[in-house]
């Protein structure tokens, strides 16, 4: 199992230590639903440590990327960021990405799942076959931090260089911290404002010590991957393995957004006539439910008594108040409104389709 | 060392045998495992246990797990406050914490002694 530079830090603090993804890394520090109101409410930090980081550079660096995942990369002017997914041959999502586009202009960088990070670099590999591009796994020489919640540019702002209120959502810039040149983004999965710091590594402890310093009078607390899961499934953001994996994908799970047309990917070709033939038939919903059970991953949905679907993630929302849940439904079960049942130990127990996300902030 | 007066197995729950009477119920290591508990489904008085089969589900902020049945046998008494008081679970798992209590017809040949089950949860971490 590969530990973190911090993951010493989570046990001195208390944290319950899981193998997510081969990884090491804390699940909580504190009861889930605690952690997850921190961040609604203050601000949380999170070791994204295990994330996948690439730099991807050169002459055909775009060409590239515009040939790997489904998002218009040349649409992204420098210093922005896109959310976008990498599909096989057959339309199939493979992982979803966000897409940095560096300030300078001098190449990208692309952030990838722990869990597909392995698989995601072969793929990367092989498209740039066709390409002069560079692919270069930074997850080594990199450490990642996250800061999540409203209180996060005030407490930011006290240790990174740089006026934080200019940087947009899913912007980067260049600044430094405790005197360290680092890159700083303004996202997130958790449905809230606040920065993902990339920082070199053998940094990390310094970083995450600044950011505990300058919160502490704030509220500011070590979250872990428990209320992370909480909390991005509140903000309707999907997690692969999950809403999306190696069984479903982009437009079924309602990521058409993610998805442009105008330039060649893998797996375009298998998307269009998903599209053509109307679509897989099933599509990706919100559920909630009242009921003592919480639907979970797998978990059937009935109507009337028949299969019409299956429950992919189910959590307690503290910010809700309630049992929510994703799942995919055949599409005439899948208009808000509609009553359905998941079915756990063999009882119906009622639950309905509603909009997602199931959370937003207000801005 | 957890109480000796009971056995134990691996998958953390234990079985105290009295006159041909188990009473089931889960270890703090189970308990502090699981975290954050929100639900307990357990059979009703009258229901048959099998040894090795699911008897119950416990819930958690993040997931489900099964309760595994140490014994086989008809339920004569459920602890019918401890769903609605799941904190007992973290207080006294070995005594207030019971779950069911069963009139025995076969045990599991899996259940081992509290040296065994220290081992067991030492190797867990």
């Amino acid at each position: 199992m590969q530990s973190t530079a911090l993951a010493s830090t989570h046990i001195a603090l208390g944290a319950r230590m899981v193998d997510f993804a081969g990884w090491n890394m804390p699940v909580q520090y504190r009861p889930i639903l605690d952690e997850a109101k921190t961040v609604r409410g203050k601000a949380g930090l999170f070791d994204l440590g295990h994330m996948g980081r690439v730099k991807v550079h050169g002459r055909q660096a775009e060409a590239f990327l515009q040939r790997l995942q489904t998002n218009d990369v040349a649409a992204i002017p420098p210093g922005r960021i896109r959310y976008a997914m990498i599909l096989n041959d057959q339309g199939i999502t493979q992982d979803d990405i966000l897409v940095y586009r560096n300030p300078r202009n001098d190449g990208f960088f692309v952030v990838i799942n722990a869990g597909n990070t392995a698989r995601d670099l072969g793929i990367m590999r092989a498209v740039a076959k066709g390409f002069d591009v560079v692919v270069e796994d930074c997850t080594p020489s990199l450490g990642m931090i996250a800061i999540q919640g409203p209180l996060s540019q005030q407490i930011t702002q006290r240790i990174a260089a740089g006026d934080l209120s200019q940087l947009k959502y899913y912007a980067w810039m260049e600044t430094t911290v405790c005197g360290v040149p680092m890159t700083l983004s303004r996202t997130g999965y958790t449905g809230e404002d606040g920065f993902e710091v990339y920082m070199p590594s053998g940094k990390e402890q310094a970083v995450w010590d600044a950011f505990m310093a300058a919160g502490a009078a704030d509220g500011l607390t070590a979250i872990g991957l428990g209320a992370r899961d909480t909390l991005r499934h509140e903000a309707g953001m999907p997690l692969y393995g999950h809403e999306i994996d190696e069984t479903t994908n982009p437009l079924e799970a309602g990521l058409d957004w993610a998805v442009k047309w105008n330039h060649d990917f893998v797996g375009k070709q298998a998307l269009e006539k998903v599209l053509a033939a109307g679509g897989t038939g099933r599509k990706l919903v919100g559920l909630t439910s009242d009921a003592k059970r919480c639907p979970r991953q797998g978990y059937p949905l009935q109507k009337d008594g028949a299969k019409v679907g299956h429950v992919c993630s189910g959590n307690i929302s503290p910010t809700l108040d309630t049992n929510i849940a994703t799942a995919y439904v055949r599409v005439d079960c899948s208009a808000p409104g509609t009553k359905l049942d998941f079915v756990v130990r063999d009882k119906a127990e009622p639950c309905v389709v509603v909009p997602t996300p199931f959370y937003k902030r207000a801005r | 060392m957890r109480p000796t007066d009971r056995k134990y197995l691996k998958s953390h729950e234990w079985c105290k045998i009295e006159n041909g009477i188990a009473t089931l119920g889960i270890t703090d290591f189970a308990v502090s495992h699981l975290s954050d508990l929100v639900f307990l489904d357990l059979p009703n008085k009258g229901a048959s246990v099998t040894a090795g089969e699911s008897f119950g589900e416990i819930e958690s902020v993040k997931a489900v797990s099964s309760l595994y049945s140490p014994v086989s046998g008809e339920v004569i008494d459920c602890n019918k406050n401890l769903p609605d008081n799941l904190e007992w679970l973290a207080q006294d798992p070995f005594n207030k914490s019971w779950m069911i209590k069963v009139k025995v017809t076969a045990q599991s040949k899996a259940l081992i002694d509290a040296a065994a089950y220290e081992t067991q949860c030492q190797a867990e971490g």
